[in-house]
């Protein structure tokens, strides 16, 4: 092997990467945010009795499921110029995790809202509450339960998927901070090894954060 | 030559790009479950701190974005003088990846197998390997198939990302007829069905296992 | 009181009400029993309105509850359930699962909810468990926990149904020990029941139901103790 490993500039630019981190945390959770709405809508419409609501869900869900992301962020910021609408590459690497994100949490509160028992609604409705009521005070904290770490889960997902915004050019983010000192310089394995080894931080961490706050929301 | 719609020629092309897609999937699943079983037999069977040290040093792999993992090896093989194909380095870092997935599969289904039905295995005078292949992985396969298959469709999935280093796969390719016709949304429904109709089915029939497993 | 008149009630091609009538007075215990599948615990639902009635009335103080301008949440607030499952809410400490609708349905302050659970709960014998969770609770002190919540709503009738069905066997008679207490009180209550035994002890009058019609209506010692229909006979001696 007669390769000189140079870290000394990597250590120089890590400022320039911590900020990077901070963008690729904001896409990640403003992508789980937009998914947890959307993905909410999506699990109502899917059950919806209006067939056109349940149809439109159900080809979202699938077409999000049976593709890849990187297909739908390219979707987002080449498809979509097609309409006029030119999405910046923060916008459209975000809206890209975003709808993939929505496909998957629609399941999951598929799944979460047919695992609490119509008896703990109906209980609720026994006592005067009205059906909102119900819905907000008793079936809505243990759904949240149900879905909490699925969408821990997914924010980390959405964390590593930040990444693909290379491919669209963002510059911003840790990946496109990386790349933009990797060409200057083209000490590839360098900057790119610090720039996973922040990626596996950030991905811990919010591993870590996660399960606190679990364990101060969830005592029973 | 230089015509801007979309032209028989330019399907085919991008279904060669399919083509190279599904033989990426094929290495990458065999390799990862190559891997992923003898790791994830032994994260099930091995005790303390081996089974754990090798549970944290897979887990690496699916933290890191894969795209940075694709980066890294480019970078890395060279420097340690090997002179791989991308098309190689693709196969590799997808089925190290797959393996990651794959072990924890494997493990969380061997340990789903009770423990009294292989003590009782066992109890008949059956050995070691003849209890590992007659009663643990028979029904360990029903708990992890479902797993599997969305691991396998995750890796045709994933596949996309090694556009990075330059292997002309189905999103590559329809990236390059887009370029010529400036017909991005056609273009690249094309590649989203094609990516569909793959996915599709083989989802659907893991669904089906997973339904049909879970209520016996 | 309740009054209820020729209820008919079918799911689907089912039909599981075919024309029941009784009155419940103001503090009287009325025992239903009969086979599962009769229609029993279905009658119970209807009284609250928690399941639609397909002909017939049911008038509670006057009110008809399936009436379209009834308001349901508001007449509930005097009707308290208690079910086989006993439904506890597992996100909710046992004094927060007995609070919440006092709070939030009759408006009650943290302090006055607070103080009307407490004493239920010291009512049903679980003082010592407010701060616990109901997965720590057995099932008979689950069961009394969802006595005691329908009770913080101060109920001027109390339903039961089946409410000793789910429970071992041991853990029994501290649940019929606090709908007995609960009698001697003077609630107004429906016990659907398979305890023969309480229902004769508690009851002012006994319903037997059978194919979705009460067979048999009165006092126990009678429709228990000395039955005059063959389907009663029939049923009484497959239970004891």
């Amino acid at each position: 092997m007669h390769y000189n490993f140079h870290w000394r500039p990597v250590l120089q630019a890590l400022p320039q990467m911590l900020a990077g981190c901070v963008v690729t945390v904001e896409i990640a959770a403003l992508a789980t945010a937009i998914g947890i709405a959307a993905g909410v809508a999506l699990a109502l419409g899917r059950t919806s009795a209006n067939r056109t609501a349940a149809g439109l869900a159900l080809a979202w869900i699938e077409f999000g499921r049976n593709t890849p992301g990187l297909f739908q962020i390219y979707l987002a910021y080449f498809g979509l110029g097609s309409f006029g609408l030119h999405l910046s590459s923060f916008a459209a690497l975000t809206a890209g995790i975003a709808f993939n994100n929505a496909s998957y949490l629609a399941e999951t509160f598929r799944g979460g809202l047919r695992a609490i028992p119509a008896t703990q609604a109906r209980a609720a409705r026994s006592l005067g509450m009205s059906g909102p009521q119900a819905f907000r005070l008793i079936v809505l904290p243990q759904l949240f339960r149900i879905v909490y770490y699925p969408i821990t889960n997914q924010m980390t997902l959405s964390v590593l998927m930040t990444a693909l915004g290379l491919t669209v050019g963002l510059d911003t983010d840790l990946a496109g901070v990386t790349q933009q000192l990797n060409v200057l310089t083209y000490r590839t394995f360098e900057y790119f090894s610090v720039a996973a080894l922040l990626y596996y931080l950030i991905a811990k961490a919010m591993m870590l954060v996660s399960r606190l706050l679990a364990r101060r929301l969830f005592r029973y | 030559m230089f015509d801007a719609t979309v032209s028989l020629q330019d399907v085919l092309f991008m279904l060669h790009g399919a083509g190279i897609t599904l033989l990426l999937t094929f290495w990458a699943v065999l390799g990862g479950t190559v891997l992923g079983l003898g790791f994830g037999l032994l994260r099930a069977t091995a005790p303390g701190w081996p089974s754990l040290a090798l549970g944290a040093v897979l887990d690496v792999f699916r933290s890191v974005p894969l795209l940075i993992q694709i980066i890294l090896v480019n970078a890395f093989a060279p420097i340690l003088g090997l002179d791989l194909s991308a098309f190689t380095i693709g196969c590799i870092v997808l089925a190290t990846y797959g393996a990651a997935y794959c072990t924890e599969i494997v493990r969380a289904s061997v340990l789903a197998v009770p423990l009294p039905t292989r003590r009782a295995a066992r109890s008949l005078g059956m050995t070691w390997w003849d209890d590992l292949t007659a009663i643990v992985l028979p029904m360990a396969l029903r708990v992890g198939l479902p797993g599997w298959i969305g691991l396998a469709l995750g890796l045709m999935k994933d596949s996309a990302l090694v556009l990075w280093i330059g292997i002309i796969e189905l999103l590559r390719s329809s990236q390059i007829v887009i370029t010529r016709t400036q017909q991005p949304l056609l273009v690249l429904g094309i590649a989203g069905a094609i990516y569909f109709v793959i996915s599709f089915p083989i989802a659907r029939a893991g669904a089906w296992f997973e339904r049909r497993w879970h209520d016996q | 009181m309740i009054e209820i008149a020729d209820v008919h009630k079918s799911f689907g091609h089912l039909e599981v009400l075919k024309g029941v009538s009784m009155t419940v007075e103001r503090g009287e215990v009325v025992s239903v029993i009969g086979g599962s599948g009769s229609g029993k615990s279905t009658l119970l639902m209807c009284i609250n309105g928690l399941e639609p009635i397909d002909a017939g009335r049911i008038l509670v103080d006057g009110v008809d509850v399936h009436a379209s301008g009834t308001n349901l949440n508001h007449l509930r607030r005097k009707i308290g359930i208690v079910f086989q499952q006993w439904n506890a809410f597992p996100h909710l400490t046992v004094l927060e699962n007995v609070m919440l609708a006092p709070r939030k349905v009759l408006g009650r302050s943290r302090a006055e909810a607070e103080a009307i659970a407490t004493d239920r709960l010291d009512h049903v014998g679980l003082k010592d468990k407010l701060s616990v969770y109901p997965s720590r609770l057995s099932g008979g002190q689950q069961q009394r926990m969802a006595i005691a919540r329908a009770l913080a709503m101060s109920p001027d009738y109390m339903l039961f149904d089946e409410v000793t069905s789910a429970l071992d066997p041991q853990l029994v008679g501290e649940v019929l020990d606090t709908l007995r207490m609960l009698s001697s009180e003077g609630m107004t209550m429906v016990v659907v029941t398979h305890e023969i035994h309480f229902a004769r002890d508690v009851s002012d009058r006994v319903a037997f139901f059978h194919q979705g019609r009460i067979h048999e209506i009165g006092p126990p010692d009678q429709v228990i103790g000395n039955p005059g229909r063959p389907e009663t006979i029939q049923f009484l001696k497959s239970v004891r």
